[in-house]
């Protein structure tokens, strides 16, 4: 049995749902944060994927993978700042108990 | 590739890095706001000169530089000089970080004027991470505990909402082989309809676009962060996000879906009919919601998710109209500009109001009209326009989205619509009637500083004018939505 594009679509797929549960099931803010890294390598996964299979003769879905890890480490670079910022104002980054506002 | 059609853009980020820079040397931190006005003014007057030409996409057709997205840049342009000379006050209570916070609006500026000219998947995601990006930070910015409680939120939030529209990019981007929008609108064109339904790939990337976008734009159902985020924010970053952002992530939907997605029409209808239901849901929800709340910011975000559902109105009549006529697309604009002046108008309002009280309770607000009159009269102004009666710009601005909405079959729409704007009345005019009526804690007058005044002077200038002389601002909205498509 030789890889195709579906066995890639699948992983990605599978991976993308696990980071999403974990993004609204987890309750510390920096496992929230990973989960998110982890739908973003999930889509990175599809991108690259669809450009080896689709258009094999363009970089295009690499350009965009590379972009996408630089957005997602400046996006994890202001968010950990934010949770270090939570954790000075109340010694916990439970997001439960993150409710002066109501939902 | 003609460099000189990015020269806004670069005098932005030249003036952003200018105040980080001029923050280390100057003690007198007003300088800083004075710089970043001067450059906001220089990249509006290069704006308004390459107004009415036809200009080619620049770098690669990644980015486009038609009237549509110089409309919109001129909005950014107005609203952060609106927010700064808002600001210029209310950051004397930082102690530290205030060029960084003048610098964070320039940059997420830049970030809302490359959206607006994005016609590239890629372009699209990059300018909207560095809007969303300056803004986490600059939500947290007052570093208390609601500030930072927002900002997470923010974040949070944001960034699962941008992994959803990354993955809906990736499947759109698998289905044509494509990320400039006029390949993949080319592409999609050129295919049997039997191929385009077989493949859910197209469809369920289209929906996972709009829940992103959605996102941005605050409409229902992903609409959760809105009212926490409103209120922990710092009141002008409340004003910019609620304006600015709204705004941006009209312009990115208008574009991507006219331009990529546009034809053929059965597909145009499909989603039209979604933002038809989002509008519909939105609407209600967020007037409904809005009737309760005692404090005056998280009001005005559930008026802001209702809001957002008159303008999806814009957009379901557009995708109904399948490209046809403009009346969709140019209402939207017209509703943008309105709400930018209207919104705009009550935030500095409220900033000139709740700075001096130290509160943001609506009953705090009793005796207002006794206490600075000027200032109540402009919010009374701008609520009114956000209800939509005339003579005010707000409605206009109704006037042409729902007008645009009944040529094209929407009667329904438009019907919950209008009994939405009369809920909307009650909780909107509850506020005026408690500043005006309401009996004052105190008796003592209150007094704004010069560049409040200005502000609010000008927000409340544009709401008259785009009331009382729609015509030209009208005329030049249908100019702008005579989209170029690559």
């Amino acid at each position: 049995m030789s890889l195709g594009l579906e066995h890639y679509l699948v992983l990605s797929a599978v991976l993308f749902s696990i980071g999403l549960y974990g993004a609204l099931a987890k309750r510390n803010a920096v496992i929230i944060l990973m989960c998110i890294e982890l739908m973003l390598v999930a889509v990175n996964i599809t991108l690259i994927a669809f450009s080896r299979y689709i258009v094999p003769a363009e970089l295009t879905g690499q350009i965009f993978a590379i972009f996408v890890i630089v957005v997602a480490a400046a996006e994890a670079a202001v968010g950990l700042a934010i949770i270090l910022a939570i954790y000075r104002n109340r010694q916990d980054i439970d997001v439960t108990k993150i409710n002066l506002m109501k939902w | 590739m003609n460099l000189t059609l990015f020269i806004p853009e670069l005098t932005l980020t030249v003036f952003a890095i200018l105040v980080i820079l001029l923050d280390l040397f100057v003690r007198q931190k007003r300088v800083l706001a004075q710089v970043s006005i001067s450059g906001l003014v220089i990249a509006g007057v290069i704006t308004i000169a390459m107004w009415g030409n036809s200009f080619p996409a620049i770098f690669n057709n990644m980015l486009a530089v038609d009237n549509f997205a110089l409309f919109f840049k001129l909005i950014f342009l107005a609203v952060a000089f609106l927010v700064i000379l808002a600001s210029v006050d209310y950051t004397s209570r930082f102690a530290r970080f205030q060029g960084e916070y003048y610098a964070l609006v320039l940059l997420s500026t830049l970030g809302m004027m490359l959206m607006a000219g994005a016609a590239d998947l890629i372009t699209l995601y990059i300018s909207l991470e560095l809007t969303s990006i300056s803004l986490y930070a600059l939500v947290g910015f007052l570093k208390d505990g609601k500030s930072t409680e927002a900002s997470l939120k923010y974040l949070l939030l944001g960034a699962i909402s941008s992994a959803v529209l990354l993955y809906g990019m990736a499947l759109i981007f698998g289905f044509t082989g494509k990320t400039q929008l006029g390949e993949i609108a080319m592409v999609i064109q050129t295919m049997p309809a039997q191929t385009l339904l077989a493949s859910p790939a197209l469809i369920l990337g289209m929906v996972l676009l709009i829940a992103g976008f959605g996102f941005k734009i605050a409409a229902v159902p992903f609409q959760m962060w809105v009212p926490d985020v409103y209120e922990g924010a710092p009141t002008p970053i409340t004003a910019y996000l609620s304006v600015a952002s709204k705004a941006a992530g009209f312009a990115i939907i208008l574009r991507v879906f006219f331009s990529a997605f546009g034809q053929p029409e059965w597909l145009s209808l499909n989603w039209g009919m979604i933002f038809a239901v989002l509008a519909a849901i939105g609407m209600t929800l967020g007037n409904i919601m809005a009737i309760p709340q005692t404090n005056i910011k998280r009001l005005l975000g559930y008026s802001s998710i209702a809001q957002a559902g008159y303008l999806l109105i814009g957009l379901a009549a557009m995708g109904f109209s399948a490209g046809a006529d403009t009346a969709g697309r140019s209402g939207i604009l017209f509703f943008l500009a309105s709400y930018v002046f209207t919104n705009m108008g009550v935030f500095i309002a409220i900033i000139a109001i709740s700075t001096k009280l130290n509160s943001d309770q609506i009953e705090d607000y009793a005796g207002m009209g006794k206490r600075t009159p000027l200032v109540a009269l402009a919010l009374t102004l701008g609520l009114i326009s956000l209800i939509g009666m005339p003579p005010a710009a707000g409605f206009m601005a109704k006037f042409y989205i729902f007008s645009a909405a009944v040529q094209h079959n929407l009667l329904w729409l438009v019907i919950i619509a209008v009994i939405n704007s009369v809920i909307s009345a009650y909780y909107y005019l509850r506020v005026v009637k408690v500043m005006w009526l309401g009996k004052p804690a105190s008796e003592e007058k209150i007094s704004q500083s010069g560049t409040l005044k200005l502000a609010l002077v000008l927000a409340s200038l544009g709401i008259l004018l785009l009331g009382i002389l729609p015509g030209y601002v009208m005329r030049l909205a249908e100019f702008a939505a005579n989209m170029r498509l690559y």
